[in-house]
């Protein structure tokens, strides 16, 4: 808290550069989520996973910030330096669009340019070995998708918009996501209805396929017997 | 001008710190999908104030039966929701106590298949797009009304298009999961039908092989 208050009386007083100050603290708020995110357990080599299937060009934020265990003190402290997660997002073609290291705590974007599943992987990279001495990394995640995403305060100071611009402004967002999911939708039952079609087909084709075999095979049998019994002069 | 601007901009600056110290209410929630191996257990927590409600909604997108158990716990350990094999559910609940609440989903019940899951957790109500709109002294226009009603109803919409989705990946789960089922079921039968086949003809050939010195007997 100490921290925050300084930004407030560090910054310079008249003019634009409180502007600056105003929005650095709507940031803080959005984001500086001290104890208000979920957040999951993560043994040191256990890699963790998140499937988001999203439309294409959309965007998504993820946040994150991790404690370690302190036994001394048998409470999570923050992490110490030297302690980073790996996150690695794969596209639907399994493609990895991003591969980066970030610290104790980060931040990452990508915006999908294929529909369809995205995973999103984290694991920890401990440099010190006995960082973790037998506990488990606690991981706060805050994923957000689409117009979730969107930074609605920075966009009211960017475009100078006023509170009932900013609304419809807000509206015009979530309609166009639930467009691009429409859009997905109909992409994703199209590959659906092939599915089946390719399923009916398949089992169609094997019927007429098996039944001819099985005529074949019978035929033959009874052509290769007979051949046989008259060879030993049984028939 | 050159005083009243400094006056109005630090009663917004308090105000934000005002904001700061009260953020423990406004939170908004995840939803994630994650993948659940098989005999694991995976918890999730999240601090909730006290009166706040909260609600939990999960489905189980792929994997053995589509089921899974869920259990949520309160900072004191008891147990408030419990259910078992279910494929998806919706769960709210106000907070008695303020503390960390933590839901599990488990699926130490099945050996060998692998679930994706898909939860939505909610705490409290959406935050306003602006910090500084929660504190208005004013009732609102009939636009801003207006403007609130359609945000309203348009996330129902959003809502309804993530359980579609949802849905239509477990059917499409289902249909590639057949579709591979019934090329490898084709294949194995038609291995097993000539294989069957070709067996019972040499069986037949060597059961009178053998009886040859009985039947030339039986014929002279």
């Amino acid at each position: 808290m100490a921290a925050e208050q300084g930004v407030l009386f560090v910054g310079p007083w008249p003019g634009a550069g409180l502007g600056r100050v105003i929005r650095a603290l709507l940031l803080l708020l959005c984001f500086a989520a001290r104890g208000g995110t979920l957040y999951f357990h993560i043994g040191e080599t256990e890699k963790k996973c998140f499937i988001e299937e999203i439309p294409d060009e959309t965007m998504v934020i993820g946040n994150y910030r991790t404690q370690l265990y302190d036994k001394q003190r048998e409470e999570y402290q923050p992490a110490t330096p030297g302690l980073g997660m790996f996150v690695e997002v794969k596209d639907p073609e399994d493609k990895v669009i991003l591969a980066r290291q970030y610290g104790s705590e980060g931040r990452f974007t990508f915006t999908s340019h294929t529909p369809g599943e995205h995973q999103i992987c984290l694991h920890s990279n401990s440099t010190k070995f006995s960082l973790f001495a037998g506990g488990m990394l606690r991981v706060h995640l805050d994923i957000q998708v689409g117009e979730h995403a969107n930074d609605y305060a920075e966009i009211a100071a960017k475009d100078k918009l006023s509170e009932l611009q900013l609304r419809v402004r807000q509206l015009v967002e979530q309609v166009e996501q639930i467009q691009k999911e429409q859009n997905y939708q109909r992409w994703r039952e199209e590959r659906f209805r092939q599915t089946s079609e390719s399923t009916n087909q398949r089992v169609l084709w094997w019927s007429i396929l098996q039944t001819l075999i099985l005529v074949a095979i019978g035929v033959w049998q009874m052509r290769h017997l007979k051949s046989f019994f008259e060879a030993k002069k049984l028939v | 001008m050159d005083s009243a601007a400094p006056r109005s901009t630090s009663a917004l600056l308090l105000l934000l710190l005002l904001l700061l110290l009260l953020r423990a209410e406004r939170t908004r929630g995840a939803e994630l999908t994650f993948e659940l191996p098989d005999s694991a257990k995976q918890c999730f927590h999240e601090d909730v104030e006290q009166g706040v409600k909260f609600s939990l909604d999960y489905q189980v997108i792929t994997g053995g039966h589509y089921d899974v158990d869920c259990y949520v716990e309160d900072p004191l350990g008891n147990t408030i929701y419990r259910e078992t094999k279910k494929q998806y559910d919706s769960f709210t609940h106000r907070a008695e106590v303020k503390g960390v609440y933590q839901f599990c989903f488990s699926n130490e019940f099945s050996t060998f298949s692998h679930k994706t899951i898909y939860f939505d957790f909610q705490v409290g109500d959406e935050p306003p797009i602006l910090p500084d709109m929660g504190n208005r002294v004013t009732a609102l226009t009939q636009m801003e009304s207006a403007c609130v009603t359609i945000h309203e109803a348009l996330k129902t919409v959003i809502d309804s298009q993530t359980h579609y989705r949802l849905r239509e990946a477990q059917d499409r789960a289902r249909a590639e999961d057949l579709n591979n089922r019934v090329s490898y079921w084709s294949i194995g039968e038609t291995v097993a039908l000539f294989v069957v086949s070709f067996s019972q003809v040499l069986l037949l050939k060597s059961f009178f092989t053998e009886k040859r010195p009985v039947s030339r007997a039986v014929h002279s």
